[in-house]
């Protein structure tokens, strides 16, 4: 039947906060995500440039999304992504998946796993298996 | 507790769930809203439409800003831009520019992607807006989508209706379309201080005019002509007021906020305040009871008997008036 398309399974939607903390200004590859994931049919909200964790965790809080990705090139990210995942828990949303992309040295990723970082994509990632990975989180 | 109690008693956690519930249209979602309706119509609903470019969401930005700052109101935004017609999927920007509202606890911004929906609004907008009116937002902005002349859908759902214009967009004769003009409460002539500005401001008076006639005292070969308005007022006694601002900088904001102020008050004090719940009210009710009627009769109709009549159709064998009156009727051709 034709309605059944507006059925709760069918609307429903993966909602994707894009957000960029930090101080660098590029946001390309945040841009090249965000049109990714909609192109994968996905909600995507994005926040823009120089965004505080405060400032992420209440944008995730109030479009109740389930997945945020943060773009981090500025190095600060072992003091950004423990902020945002402690501001999530905080907020009772400990259930949203937190995904990096940007300029993660390699001997930083268990330590970023270990806080609960889902997956951390650098430069050369497929959009592809970002997207697969999202999808797979976020109906695990 | 109570849902509205919880709401009411600022649990934010539980306020962006039920708003996913009702954008879902989940049976969850329903039960809320049953439950919610009786606390329901105590807010002030702001629509703000324009084509896209012309400062929409940075007027509501500097709009929630000053509501909070100068009178204190507690501010909900729904946000609405479009969803993929290939995908659905979709990119919401308007958070972008409403940065300033960002640590206010009195401030709730919520993006919603029109999923389908034409007409500038999502269907599950109307839901959304009562369930931040339940939890105690007395002023929420709705922000459309912003595709252009037939985003009207946006009347039906506010009280007050700003239409936002920028200077450059086009000539007198847009202004005399039927359609986005005449919902307009209020224009803004936003990005004021770019060059063209002044010939904005007069297309909009002349179209203004046409609607709303006013004394005209004028020199024509050199005699003082007069023209009286009518006695009559030609629609109801609410001119459009025509606001300058300039969004990025906060100019005319105040000036704004004022007039959307003396709307509300010509609204109640004039009857129209009621009168438009009424029947914003009864459109609710008829498409509701549209789709549970054409759900209700779908499920009496077996799906291979449907598929069949489709068939015919397809087959240009039946028009699709006929198709219809043959599945009410039961019978078979």
């Amino acid at each position: 039947m034709s309605e059944q398309k507006t059925s709760p399974e069918h609307g429903r939607r993966i909602r994707v906060l894009v957000a960029k903390p930090g101080l660098d200004g590029h946001d390309r590859g945040a841009k090249v995500v965000a049109r990714a994931l909609r192109d994968a049919g996905m909600e995507v909200i994005y926040t823009g440039l120089r965004q505080t964790p405060e400032m992420i965790a209440e944008a995730a809080l109030q479009e109740d999304v389930d997945v945020v990705g943060l773009s981090i090139l500025s190095g600060a990210h072992m003091a950004l992504a423990p902020r945002v995942l402690e501001l999530l828990k905080a907020n009772g949303q400990e259930q949203v998946k937190v995904f990096i992309g940007g300029i993660i040295p390699d001997e930083d990723l268990p330590r970023l796993k270990e806080m609960g970082v889902t997956g951390v994509y650098g430069p050369g990632a497929s959009t592809e298996d970002i997207i697969r990975q999202v999808k797979a989180a976020v109906t695990e | 507790m109570t849902l509205a109690e919880q709401l009411l008693s600022g649990n934010r956690l539980t306020l962006t769930r039920l708003l996913t519930q009702v954008e879902n249209d989940t049976p969850e979602g329903r039960t809320a809203l049953t439950e919610l309706f009786s606390h329901t119509g105590k807010a002030h609903l702001i629509g703000v439409t324009g084509a896209p470019g012309t400062g929409k969401s940075s007027l509501v930005n500097q709009l929630a800003l000053h509501f909070r700052k100068q009178e204190e109101r507690r501010v909900a935004v729904v946000a609405v831009d479009p969803s993929s017609p290939f995908t659905g999927g979709a990119v919401l920007g308007d958070r972008v520019r409403m940065r300033d509202l960002a640590g206010d606890p009195g401030v709730f911004i919520r993006s919603m992607a029109s999923r389908g929906s034409l007409g500038g609004l999502a269907r599950a907008t109307a839901g959304l807006v009562q369930v931040f009116d339940a939890a105690g937002y007395d002023t929420i902005l709705i922000e459309t989508v912003g595709a252009g002349q037939a985003e009207v859908d946006i009347a039906r759902l506010a009280h007050t209706t700003l239409v936002i214009e920028a200077p450059g967009l086009g000539d007198d004769i847009q202004a005399i379309k039927a359609g986005i003009l005449e919902i307009a409460d209020i224009l803004v002539v936003n990005k004021a201080d770019r060059p063209g500005v002044e010939n904005t401001l007069k297309a909009l008076k002349n179209a203004l005019e046409l609607a709303h006639p006013v004394r005209h005292v004028f020199l024509h070969h050199g005699k003082l002509e007069v023209v009286e308005a009518p006695d009559e007022p030609v629609y109801n006694s609410w001119i459009p007021p025509i606001q300058k601002t300039v969004a990025t900088e906060g100019a005319g904001i105040k000036e704004l906020a004022d007039e959307i102020a003396r709307h509300a008050e010509h609204l109640r004090e004039s009857g129209e305040w009621t009168a438009r719940e009424r029947s914003r009210l009864g459109s609710e009710l008829d498409a509701l009871l549209r789709e549970a009627l054409v759900a209700h009769f779908r499920e009496g109709v077996p799906e291979s008997r449907y598929e069949a009549v489709l068939e015919q159709v397809f087959q240009r064998e039946l028009a699709p008036w006929e198709a219809v009156k043959m599945l009410l009727n039961g019978q078979s051709k």
